[in-house]
């Protein structure tokens, strides 16, 4: 939140980059297939995480069904993947249909045989939807934990409608994408996946800065202001409604996208990611990165989710304590989170707990920034 | 419409009833443009609940809101805002996690649209009005500082700031002394009676040095209704007035 | 008639599960403002106590009472989940008041941590812990006062707290050997069966109902008799209803808003261990049993309102009335010549998970008329 305490200077900043970008690019050479998976797997969830930062970290609402965004942002991809290489199918759909002893296309499927079409449905549509609920919702001020607990509801709605639906989208067995063809290449195959990968890294800087674009001026105040006194808001003239429909319609798109990228990695969209666990974990990488700074809800969503699948892949029963109690510990010890705690000042509190630095006795702005004065 | 166009705000036969208690009982009250007016008044008499029918956050059970010739009743709080009415809370309400500026930058800002606040600059005008408005209550040399860390009485004259950045018509100010030191009254008192004239302003308050220091006009409001009405003396010498703060002698 | 009288019943047998299982998270959203996402998990334990009480009174000695052993359970299972909710209200929640958010998600971390307890350890050391602590935790409050008082307080208590743990150890070792006798010993999912009188079916008006929903109908009925009564006769209920009004002001009136909170989660998570009785009875057991009911809870707390127990008793049977009609496709039997488009789209969401989707629909569009639930509270609130 209070962004000028630690500030890099621009030689450390370029280097920086140089050094991202050319691990990004050289990471499909140095990382065996397997962990690049992952590693893109999680790049993808930053994105739904920037996403959750933005409506809960800077506005205050929490919402508890991301996975509806993701996942519709996911079945977009994967209906457009079906339909591309469904042609050796019988009547030209995808094979599951036959199962069914369905014949004819459903009719909302078609337009997604337009690639151009799947490209704006997998933000369009997610955000749309968020746009339409948030709308319904926000209108009647209904705030706090109730819209909580709402979008929880909704998310169940949701997870009950894809999953019972067979005839139409394959209900719980989802839609497959690692054995459908892009460009006449397997999606699951090393090539593509490569560059997938470098996609989702270029999203996720993407997402990244569109997300500091759009909190940095005003309109990043009004949402702090929404956050921490809505009816001050109101009276000074501005109608929250409007901000909280659009920011909450700005984060379902990119959990659309998110869970675009990760559908393609993870070679199938199911129900399952509707479930409430793992709408609830976005959360937790926020708060864990520090909610109220983007980098936190990147690095909060990467670190936690490979430390997911370090502790899964050595004490399987053991991680659902670990993520219990992070959830506690994290809320009732370090609400800031980590890259929060760096950005206060935690560990100058820490420093001159020790007597390394001199205490501040007045604000830290005037004392540390002369220049500032006068 | 004649009739109310000498006004600037007009509240006709105002009642809200609150599941039988009548923190509004037909209430009238006019000003005219560019007055100051005091609203005093014991406990519960209505002052809070007064300001927020005007404000469009209670809907009175009975009764019109008529502010330049236009109905205020049934309007959304930032429709009636961006109307022209202002308004200061009764304790300071300012936004404590954004900068001096920042909170100033939100309140002068206009349109109060999102495609105009995604712009990154706010324009020159608005930014010299700014540095104005931080001069005027003294705030100039920490514009950098989060609103949270300012004193009591630093953000009661914030607050009063961002009610001038918004360039309302009338400004209704709720108790804007609560808390503040001596000297700080008198500023403050100053300050407001420098803004009358260009101004129309309301303010509510307890207490009685202040109110009289603002020599202005002062409406008595008790159960719900305006008691009287007059200069500071007129009140102070007025039966009824003595009754209901002093208690009638039985 | 039959077929309305049937409707109804099915109605508020789904309506009473959902309102036994709501009521104890209303009662507390209603009071803290706090949704606790482990209610689930109370419930869950509630269940599984309903099994180990089961299990018990198969013991030789126990046997000429195990017609009764569901009454006790439901007693039993009010005081394990409402313990274990007065814990966690004490170490966790009390920290986070104010910030219900924060709440939520402390609350959460709670519920994964209990569902992973019941997952990793065996039955028995569980029991055998939950017995521990009751005691332990218990027993001080039985000491004479002349005790209390004494220096030597803390040796009591220590003795208190070993008789604990030994009288956890040997009810471990109990129902370790029950289990080996009597059930699988690794099954995570248990099934809990009604006693003889409580089987079969009953006879009303020429239908026939489940005896068991018979059963939580009248379970349901007692504990919100019971509450209504608590919170409208005994002095601490008077004291529940002055905080749900006014915190502040029953603060400064000498009321320890401390306690009040205490007590009051108490009997909400004890209410959600008497939901797990009843719950327990309608399906098998297993660490999810919970997370099933958790969202009708919500839609009963979101479309009854805040801090009034009718909104939460009419949203909860309205929402089971409702569920019955659309799941069953009952809307058809009523209205057999429906137009074609009209009688697709009912038969669409004859299922009962499809019911749940136009449930919450027709929910969000009452809100857009009501935002506050059915019976709002009114008057001058505080500002926001």
């Amino acid at each position: 939140m209070n962004k000028n305490i630690i500030k890099f200077n621009g030689k450390v900043k370029f280097i920086f980059w140089v050094l991202l970008i050319a691990f990004i690019v050289a990471a499909p050479a140095l990382l065996p297939v397997f962990r690049l998976n992952l590693l893109g797997r999680y790049l993808s969830l930053a994105i739904v995480a920037l996403g959750v930062d933005l409506i809960w970290g800077f506005t205050g609402l929490l919402s508890l069904g991301q996975g509806i965004f993701f996942t519709l942002g996911g079945y977009c991809v994967a209906m457009y993947l079906q339909l591309n290489s469904s042609s050796e199918f019988p009547n030209n759909i995808p094979e599951f249909f036959a199962l069914y002893g369905v014949k004819d296309l459903p009719i909302f499927w078609a337009p997604f045989k337009s690639p151009l079409f799947t490209l704006f449905a997998i933000w369009l549509i997610p955000a749309v939807v968020a746009g339409i609920l948030g709308f319904l919702v926000f209108r009647n001020r209904i705030k706090g934990v109730y819209f909580s607990i709402l979008t929880q509801a909704s998310l169940l709605v949701f997870f009950n409608f894809f999953n019972g639906q067979q005839k139409l989208i394959n209900g719980t067995n989802g839609l497959k994408t690692d054995v459908t063809q892009l460009f006449g290449q397997l999606v699951g195959s090393e090539l593509i996946q490569r560059y997938i990968f470098w996609i989702t890294a270029f999203l996720v800087i993407t997402a990244w800065f569109f997300s500091k674009w759009l909190i940095k001026g005003r309109f990043g105040n009004i949402l702090i202001g929404i956050r921490d006194d809505e009816p001050r808001v109101r009276f000074t003239g501005y109608n929250p409604v409007i901000f909280k429909t659009i920011i909450f319609s700005i984060s379902g798109a990119l959990a659309g996208i998110s869970g675009a990228l990760y559908t393609v990695q993870s070679g199938i969209v199911s129900p399952q990611f509707m479930t409430v666990p793992f709408s609830i974990e976005m959360v937790i990488w926020v708060a864990v990165g520090g909610r109220g700074t983007l980098l936190g809800a990147i690095l909060g969503a990467v670190f936690i989710n490979y430390a997911k699948s370090l502790v899964s892949e050595a004490l399987p029963a053991s991680w659902m304590f670990i993520q219990g109690s992070l959830f506690i510990l994290v809320v009732t010890t370090l609400p800031e989170g980590i890259l929060g705690w760096l950005y206060s000042e935690g560990p100058r509190n820490l420093l001159q707990k020790f007597g390394f630095i001199r205490k501040i006795k007045t604000y830290p702005s005037l004392e540390l920034n002369k220049s500032s004065e006068g | 419409m004649k009739n109310h166009t000498e006004y600037l705000l007009s509240l006709i036969d105002i009642t809200v009833n609150f599941e039988g208690f009548l923190a509004l009982n037909n209430l009238n009250l006019r000003i005219k443009k560019g007055e100051l007016r005091a609203i005093i008044g014991p406990n519960g008499a209505g002052k809070t609940t007064f300001l927020d029918v005007i404000t469009g956050k209670v809907k009175p059970t009975q009764g019109q809101v008529i502010f330049k010739g236009i109905s205020l009743i049934g309007r959304k709080e930032h429709k009636i805002a961006r109307l022209g009415v202002g308004r200061k809370f009764q304790s300071p309400r300012v936004f404590e996690n954004l900068s001096v500026l920042e909170n100033l930058e939100l309140s002068v800002s206009y349109p109060k649209n999102p495609l105009n606040l995604l712009k990154k600059n706010i324009i020159m005008d608005q930014l010299e009005e700014i540095y104005h408005l931080m001069k005027v209550v003294n705030l100039t040399k920490k514009n950098d500082i989060k609103a949270g860390a300012l004193s009591h009485g630093q953000k009661q004259w914030l607050e009063i700031a961002m009610l001038l950045g918004q360039k309302p018509d009338l400004m209704l100010v709720d108790e804007p002394v609560a808390g503040l030191t001596d000297e700080e009254t008198d500023l403050t008192a100053d300050l407001l009676k420098s803004l009358a004239g260009n101004n129309t302003i309301l303010i509510i308050d307890h207490d009685m040095e202040f109110i009289r220091r603002l020599d202005s006009r002062v409406s008595v409001l008790n159960q719900g209704s305006v008691l009287c009405e007059g200069d500071m003396n007129t009140i102070q010498n007025n039966q009824k007035v003595i009754d209901v703060y002093l208690g009638r002698p039985d | 008639m039959e077929l309305l009288l049937d409707s109804l019943f099915n109605g508020v047998a789904i309506g009473s599960v959902l309102l036994i299982a709501a009521l104890g998270l209303a009662i507390v959203f209603g009071l803290m403002g706090v949704i606790n996402l482990a209610h689930g998990e109370l419930m869950m334990l509630g269940a599984y106590t309903t099994y180990v009480t089961q299990l018990i009174f198969k013991l030789p000695t126990l046997k000429p009472f195990y017609n009764w052993y569901v009454i006790i359970s439901i007693f039993l299972a009010f005081i394990v989940s409402g313990v274990v909710g007065i814990i966690l209200e004490k170490t966790i929640i009390r920290k986070l008041y104010g910030s219900p958010l924060e709440t939520l998600l402390a609350t959460w971390g709670v519920s994964l941590i209990l569902q992973q307890f019941v997952r990793s350890i065996p039955l028995s050391y569980g029991t055998g812990l939950i017995v521990s602590l009751l005691i332990g935790l218990l027993l001080p409050l039985f000491f004479s006062k002349k005790i209390k008082e004494s220096i030597k307080f803390k040796y009591y208590k220590l003795a208190s707290w070993s008789f604990a743990v030994l009288v956890g150890i040997l009810s471990a070792e109990l129902i370790s050997s029950l289990i080996s006798k009597l059930g699988r010993a690794s099954a995570r999912n248990v099934d809990v069966t009604a006693p003889a009188w409580m089987r079969g079916q009953i006879e009303i008006l020429g239908n026939t109902f489940p005896k068991t929903r018979l059963m939580i109908i009248i379970i349901t009925l007692i504990s919100v008799i019971a509450i209504i009564c608590f919170l409208n006769q005994s002095a601490w209920g008077i004291r529940i209803r002055a905080v749900t009004q006014n915190r502040q002001m029953s603060d400064c009136l000498g009321i320890s808003t401390e306690k009040v909170d205490v007590i009051t989660f108490g009997i909400g998570s004890g209410l959600a261990g008497v939901a797990g009785v009843a719950v327990s009875l309608l399906g098998s057991v297993g660490p999810n049993v919970g997370g099933n009911y958790i969202v009708g809870c919500f839609m009963v707390v979101v479309l009854g309102g805040v801090g009034n127990l009718l909104g939460t008793i009419f949203a909860s049977f309205g929402i089971g009335i409702m569920t019955d009609l659309i799941g069953a496709g009952r809307i058809l039997n009523i209205w057999p010549n429906m137009p074609l488009p009209l009688s697709n789209i009912i038969n669409f969401f004859a299922t009962t998970s499809m019911a749940r989707v136009m449930i919450f629909a027709l929910i969000v569009v009452f809100l857009q008329f009501k935002p506050s639930g059915l019976f709002p509270q009114k008057g001058r609130m505080v500002e926001s």
